[in-house]
């Protein structure tokens, strides 16, 4: 019982990471996944909100799941997320403003982000409390990977380097942004601009879908062709054992 | 002074529509754009259902921003109204529409709710409190936006009911080569850039 309850909460941890990206599998949430990813800080800072307002209201809406009517359900899903969305705002309006400016209306547009919605319908209304924070923590850390894994090659492509600084302001030496130069240096320039633009975030979002629809194909051709050699095998035998019958028959009607 | 108010909203609009469009520069709505995918019909007319909601969830949000929440102190809760709001102007557009057009109604089906948490609705409300802007351009902002989110969704849902029939790559198919399409569409718009500026 304490194992399959373990088994259980591991399942509604893991399963939103990999298996169940939110953004590459499922493909929720896309707006923020184009617009904010231009820069690794941006994509990363809006993961980690992304994440505290995912677990707090799967966390309340599964602590209210038995008092809210049926018929109103979304309006009240809506109403909660709204306002753990407006504490986020406030408080990363005081201690991140440089978050703030840089996330701009998208930080309000998690209000009706699908996958907060989406797991607080299909997950939080169903479960208890403790595996809804699970599930919204799970969630979220695939989320906040999927949004860092766009943004690295956006602005590593786009601008030829990686900046850490300029939202989070601890990372600063010396009062100034630190840069990891990639294809960007003195006197040399290898980067697209285009990838920090509106296009490239299509392009290196169908991309990186296309990779993960080839392995997913080639997983299941691999699958498929197993299954037929063994079905081929099975058909052999059965093959050969039928020849073998009937000539032990006939053996046997020559000795009559 | 008319005429002169009357081309700043003309430049504004063909902007919001064009250059700034909602889907391929601003990012609103590319859930409800991959969602709806392939299927003309159901994509103009969610298309049209939006234009009429963002027009008048901008009309109505205006007033109750600058004179009943800025006056009572309450700005930070913008959010929350707006949201609200727009959720029961989607209630109220489906119930018109049910009365005067039950062929419409039900050809919107499963999209009608759904616009209720379309970003392009709350985005465009958010944005005209974020930006400050007047009441004009306001009006301007939710006109282009939405018109340009038709003109779009109407083309892309052209595009891909071609797509399926070429022989893309495995890999690409579906969402991957429509992304693709998507972002040659924003190089194309990335050339007017400039023109209402």
């Amino acid at each position: 019982m304490d194992q399959l309850k373990r088994s259980q909460h591991h399942d509604s941890f893991v399963t939103g990471i990999i298996k169940e990206n939110p953004l590459f599998v499922a493909v929720l949430g896309t707006c923020p996944a184009l617009a904010i990813t231009t820069s690794f800080e941006a994509a990363f800072g809006m993961g980690l909100l992304f994440t505290f307002v995912l677990v707090c209201s799967n966390v309340l809406i599964s602590a209210l799941r038995k008092l809210i009517p049926e018929e109103v359900e979304t309006p009240a899903y809506i109403v909660v997320i709204a306002t753990f969305v407006t504490v986020v705002k406030m408080l990363c309006q005081a201690y991140i403003p440089n978050l703030y400016t840089s996330l701009g209306v998208f930080l309000s547009l998690l209000v009706v982000n699908c996958i907060v919605l989406g797991r607080a319908e299909a997950f939080a209304s169903k479960n208890g409390v403790f595996d809804s924070f699970l599930d919204g923590l799970g969630n979220g850390i695939g989320y906040t990977l999927a949004l860092v894994v766009i943004s690295l090659f956006r602005e590593i492509i786009g601008t030829g380097k990686l900046t850490f600084g300029n939202i989070f302001t601890f990372l600063q030496r010396d009062g100034r942004a630190v840069s990891l130069s990639v294809f960007k240096g003195e006197g040399w320039d290898y980067s697209i601009p285009l990838f920090a633009q509106p296009a490239g975030g299509f392009i290196v979002f169908g991309l990186i879908m296309a990779v993960l629809a080839a392995i997913h194909n080639s997983k299941k051709d691999k699958e498929a062709a197993a299954k037929r050699a063994a079905a081929f095998a099975a058909a052999q035998k059965a093959a050969e054992e039928k020849a073998a019958m009937p000539a032990a028959s006939k053996t046997e009607g020559g000795a009559r | 002074m008319f005429y002169s108010y009357f081309v700043a909203f003309l430049l504004a609009l063909v902007s919001y529509t064009l250059i700034d469009n909602v889907l391929l520069s601003r990012f609103y709505g590319i859930c409800s754009f991959i969602g709806v995918g392939n299927k003309v019909k159901s994509a103009v007319s969610m298309g049209i259902a939006v234009v009429f909601v963002i027009f008048f969830s901008a009309l109505i949000c205006y007033p109750i921003y600058h004179y009943v929440l800025v006056p009572a102190g309450l700005a930070m809760m913008d959010t929350v109204v707006y949201i609200l709001v727009i959720a029961s102007l989607v209630q109220i557009v489906g119930l018109f529409i049910k009365k005067y057009s039950p062929a419409l109604y039900k050809s919107l089906g499963i999209y009608l709710p759904l616009i209720t948490t379309n970003c392009a609705v709350l985005g465009v409300v958010q944005e005209n409190t974020d930006a400050n802007l007047s009441f004009l351009f306001s009006m301007a902002n939710a006109l282009g936006t939405s018109l340009g989110y038709l003109l779009m969704i109407f083309v892309f849902a052209c595009i891909r009911t071609r797509l399926d029939t070429y022989n893309t790559p495995r890999a690409f198919k579906g969402i991957p080569i429509a992304l693709i399409t998507a972002a040659i569409m924003a190089m194309a718009m990335m050339g007017l850039t400039g023109i209402g500026k």
